[in-house]
């Protein structure tokens, strides 16, 4: 079982150390400009090839899972967003899916008390549901801040989130609230996996591995930004030389951005393999994002084929005479 | 069977702290255990539909008589799914184990066997996707160690009985799906891993017989046309007894009004037979007050279609016979009476696979007028949506006193609440034929309801154990309704749940009894020309009659 998170810890640590003596060793280049290259055209390849293969299969019924009620009497209130028959339902519904982890929200925990009533009791459990919205928003909103990074001039959305982000205003630099869920998140995530003796039977490696990552990703980012207090100016001159294709590596570059930008590059070369794609694989989701109208339209299968049926006919030579004995309707008498 | 257990012996044994085992090793799980597996498929029943492998086999046997290329069987055979189907090849690689399914499953929660976790369910075969059908599974296999920090493992001979143990452990309810946070249905994975396993001829016989025998005789019994038209007149004799009305039916009527279907089992099996003498009793009342001419037939004698738990295809065989008899009778629509798996492949699958029906017409009730614009399609209607808009339109005389005795719940059937949202029709339809109606835990109904432990084709006599666990979650909330309001009656409207909650009630909770709907609708009508009742279709006394006897 250790061996489940303690070799994706090692690997973690290891690539970062990697990339860490790398860059001091004089090969700033490749873990600066190759290496972040190279991972973004994977990420995209890899993440259109994924997507691309998904929507090359058929759908060829329509199964959605339906979790109110269905719309059918005029008189019958029909839950038209866990049940939706239009596509505007639907919409709403992979809006609430997508944006609000909806289903996940309505998630209970049950627990069985062997005695003298023997129940089965069903609880809300709502932590699972905040820890995957905050890490999911305060993944997303440090991914947005970092755009100051690849524009110039930044631009004032950019500065709104950041002015935003850190509107708690505690000690210098500012304190971002991202920079505190993220890793927060990230840990009680990574103690669900650890200590839910449930979780972290199914755990993988593979779990484990990326929750590791963006956790060295982020404390290597907090590191530099409240500790060590890296040279922004030549950070940014490198980025802003990766983003208009004229890479150039500035003197004064801390090691440890480096070490920063190679465990993000692994995380983009890493998604498209991974479980990460749940990213994709969630819009493309039949059975949340299909319509309930199966009985009311039609709908057609693109492999659909003939098969043998026993028909009435054959039905009826065989059992001729019982049913004629029998007074049942026949097509021949004899 | 020598191995039930009572219901004391199994709750002992459940406890959902799980083993600390990598769940990758198959040496323990492949124990295939007595109590908890089905009896393999009889090779006559697989030989009769012309699926592969027929032969006689038993699962508890090391030898399982497989083809030689059964690993290349497996592994085209989920090559051409992943093709055939976007919900198995995005099931196989967006679920991230997080986990929110995991105390969802009824097996699970009867048994605490972990790998009853859906998520753990879907991992047995998407080990084996991964290893066989992604980069990094490649990838890792070539590493020492690759393969368990990927969770990938080769098709071992353990590892198929490891999945044909436990996916003959699914009765894909569907209620994991409600929670995942990507709609991951592990219904639909068991679709296909039980497509799978018939490749190499790996049915259980309480599937592949009631399939060859409904694809010969036109229903899972196998009970022949003139078999068929005698039980329906058993019926009819008790109704007379009962009301005095001769409710005879009629069979295989050119040009009647509707082609009514209905599972056999409510034609062969107590409770389901008192739900079939309500039908009876409603259409002779249809006929006798509104002329509405319904006609039944012995070769679309089946509505449950046991084909949904073999293949797709062979599904879309036992279907076919719905359209293709009610385009030879001439009907104007087909009603379905009360049943669960066979109205999810109505609703989701029917149209699609055997219409466009267009020698049918868009469902109109003659009686009340109303168009049931939700089968305009399908051309098929749901007998509790039909008999729910008689009673709205006033169409229906009821007397609710008859099932006065009758302290109700609902158990709303897997199917119908999952895979079409009928959930507010029953209810109507009980709540104008009873007075004592109450609802079980909201955690416990409508799509939050439990499998009655025993769908999907696991309603065997040999695995009781399993069933019994299964059925737990849903006999728990039973028990609170029972002691808290009195409840001694759960309505269904599924024939499987007919026979499996009747089972379970007799197990876990004995005083409740199972009723079908349409047998409190067939209580409550008043027939034209009926005499003073004093019996209830079960032919015990209504209430308030009991001093008569």
């Amino acid at each position: 079982m250790t061996q489940k998170y303690l070799i994706p810890l090692t690997a973690v640590f290891l690539l970062f150390l990697v990339a860490y003596a790398g860059a001091g060793a004089g090969l700033g280049w490749f873990f600066g400009i190759v290496f972040p290259y190279l991972a973004v055209i994977a990420f995209l390849v890899g993440f259109v090839i994924k997507v691309m293969g998904w929507a090359r299969s058929a759908v060829p019924f329509r199964i959605p899972t339906t979790c109110g009620q269905q719309k059918s009497l005029p008189w019958i209130k029909q839950n038209r967003i866990d049940n939706p028959d239009t596509a505007s339902g639907v919409f709403i519904r992979m809006l609430l899916e997508i944006f609000l982890f909806r289903s996940l929200f309505r998630n209970t925990k049950a627990a069985f008390n062997r005695n003298a009533s023997n129940r089965i009791t069903y609880s809300w459990e709502i932590f699972l549901w905040v820890a995957a919205l905050a890490f999911h928003y305060a993944f997303l909103v440090v991914l947005l801040r970092h755009f100051r990074f690849f524009t110039s001039p930044v631009p004032s959305c950019v500065q709104f989130l950041e002015a935003l982000d850190g509107i708690v205003q505690l000690g210098l630099p500012g304190l971002f609230l991202s920079g505190v869920v993220l890793p927060a998140a990230v840990l009680f995530l990574l103690a669900r996996r650890l200590f839910d003796q449930k979780v972290r039977y199914i755990s993988q490696g593979s779990d484990f591995f990326p929750l590791f990552l963006i956790l060295g990703i982020a404390v290597t980012g907090i590191f530099m930004r409240y500790f060590t207090k890296v040279d922004i100016v030549a950070i940014k001159e490198m980025t802003m030389g990766l983003v208009t294709l004229s890479p150039t590596i500035p003197d004064g570059v801390a090691n440890l951005f480096y070490a920063h930008l190679f465990l993000v590059s692994i995380l983009f070369a890493y998604f498209p393999a991974s479980k990460l794609m749940h990213l994709g694989g969630v819009f493309l989701s039949p059975t949340r994002n299909m319509a309930n109208n199966t009985r009311a339209k039609r709908h057609v299968n693109p492999w659909n084929y003939d098969v043998p049926i026993h028909t009435y006919e054959q039905y009826e030579d065989h059992f001729r005479d019982k049913m004629i004995e029998a007074g049942l309707p026949v097509e021949k008498k004899e | 069977m020598a191995d039930e257990l009572t219901p004391d012996e199994l709750l002992d044994k459940i406890d959902y702290g799980t083993d600390s085992g990598n769940w990758l090793d198959t040496t323990k799980s492949v124990q295939i255990r007595p109590g908890m597996y089905c009896y393999a498929a009889k090779a006559e029943s697989v030989e009769t539909l012309g699926l592969p492998n027929a032969r006689s086999w038993n699962p508890t046997e090391e030898d399982w008589k497989l083809p030689d290329n059964w690993q290349q069987i497996i592994h085209d055979g989920i090559k051409e799914r992943l093709e055939k189907f976007r919900t198995f090849k995005i099931f196989m690689d967006v679920c991230v184990r997080c986990g929110a399914c995991a105390d969802k499953c009824h097996f699970f929660l009867g048994t605490g066997d972990p790998k009853n976790m859906p998520v753990l369910r879907a991992e047995l075969l998407r080990s084996i996707y991964r290893n066989d059908f992604t980069t990094a599974g490649k990838i890792l296999q070539k590493i020492p160690g690759g393969q368990r920090l990927g969770g990938n493992r080769p098709l071992t001979l353990d590892v198929l009985k490891e999945m044909w143990y436990y996916f003959f452990q699914c009765t894909e309810c569907r209620r994991c799906s409600v929670f995942c946070p990507y709609g991951i249905d592990t219904a639909e994975i068991t679709i296909m891993a039980r497509e799978l396993f018939n490749l190499l001829g790996l049915n259980i016989d309480w599937i592949a017989t009631p399939v060859s025998n409904c694809y010969t005789t036109g229903n899972h019994l196998g009970i022949q046309p003139h078999a068929f038209k005698d039980m329906l007149e058993f019926f009819v004799e008790d109704i007379e007894d009962i009301t005095g009305v001769d409710c005879t039916p009629q069979f295989q009527k050119k040009g009647a009004d509707i082609l009514f279907v209905t599972p056999s089992g409510d034609v062969f099996a107590d409770p389901g037979t008192y739900t079939c003498q309500g039908y009876l009793i409603l259409f002779k009342y249809l006929k006798d007050k509104y002329g509405l001419d319904v006609t039944w037939s012995t070769y679309a004698s089946e509505g449950g279609n046991f084909g949904f738990f073999t293949s797709h295809e062979t599904m879309k065989r036992l279907n076919a016979k719905m359209y293709y008899e009610a385009k030879r009778l001439g009907v104007k629509w087909i009603l379905g009476g009360e049943c669960g798996h066979m109205w999810r492949v109505i609703h989701q699958y029917m149209d699609t696979m055997n219409g466009p029906a267009d020698f049918l017409e868009v469902p109109v009730n003659p009686i009340t007028g109303t168009k049931f614009h939700n089968a305009a399609s399908t051309k098929m209607v749901h007998i509790t949506e039909f008999t729910a808009d008689l009673i709205k339109h006033g169409k229906l005389e009821l007397d609710k006193s008859r099932n006065a005795n009758r302290i109700m719940t609902f158990h709303d059937s897997c199917n119908p609440a999952r895979g079409m949202g009928l959930l507010d029709e029953p209810r109507y339809v009980i709540n104008n034929v009873c007075d004592n109606f109450y609802e079980m835990p909201p955690n416990t109904i409508r799509e939050n309801t439990f499998c009655c432990g025993s769908g999907a084709g696991l309603n065997a006599g040999e695995n009781m154990e399993l069933r019994m666990a299964g059925a737990l979650p849903r006999a728990t909330a039973l028990k609170h309704v029972h002691e808290k309001y009195g409840v001694n009656t759960l309505g269904t409207i599924c024939a499987i749940d007919r026979a499996a909650l009747s089972t379970l009630c007799e197990y876990w909770v004995p005083e409740v009894e199972v009723a079908g709907i349409h047998e409190l609708v067939g209580n409550a009508l008043i027939l034209p020309g009926e005499k003073e009742r004093t019996e209830d279709l079960r032919m015990e006394p209504l209430p308030g009659c009991e001093e008569e006897e």
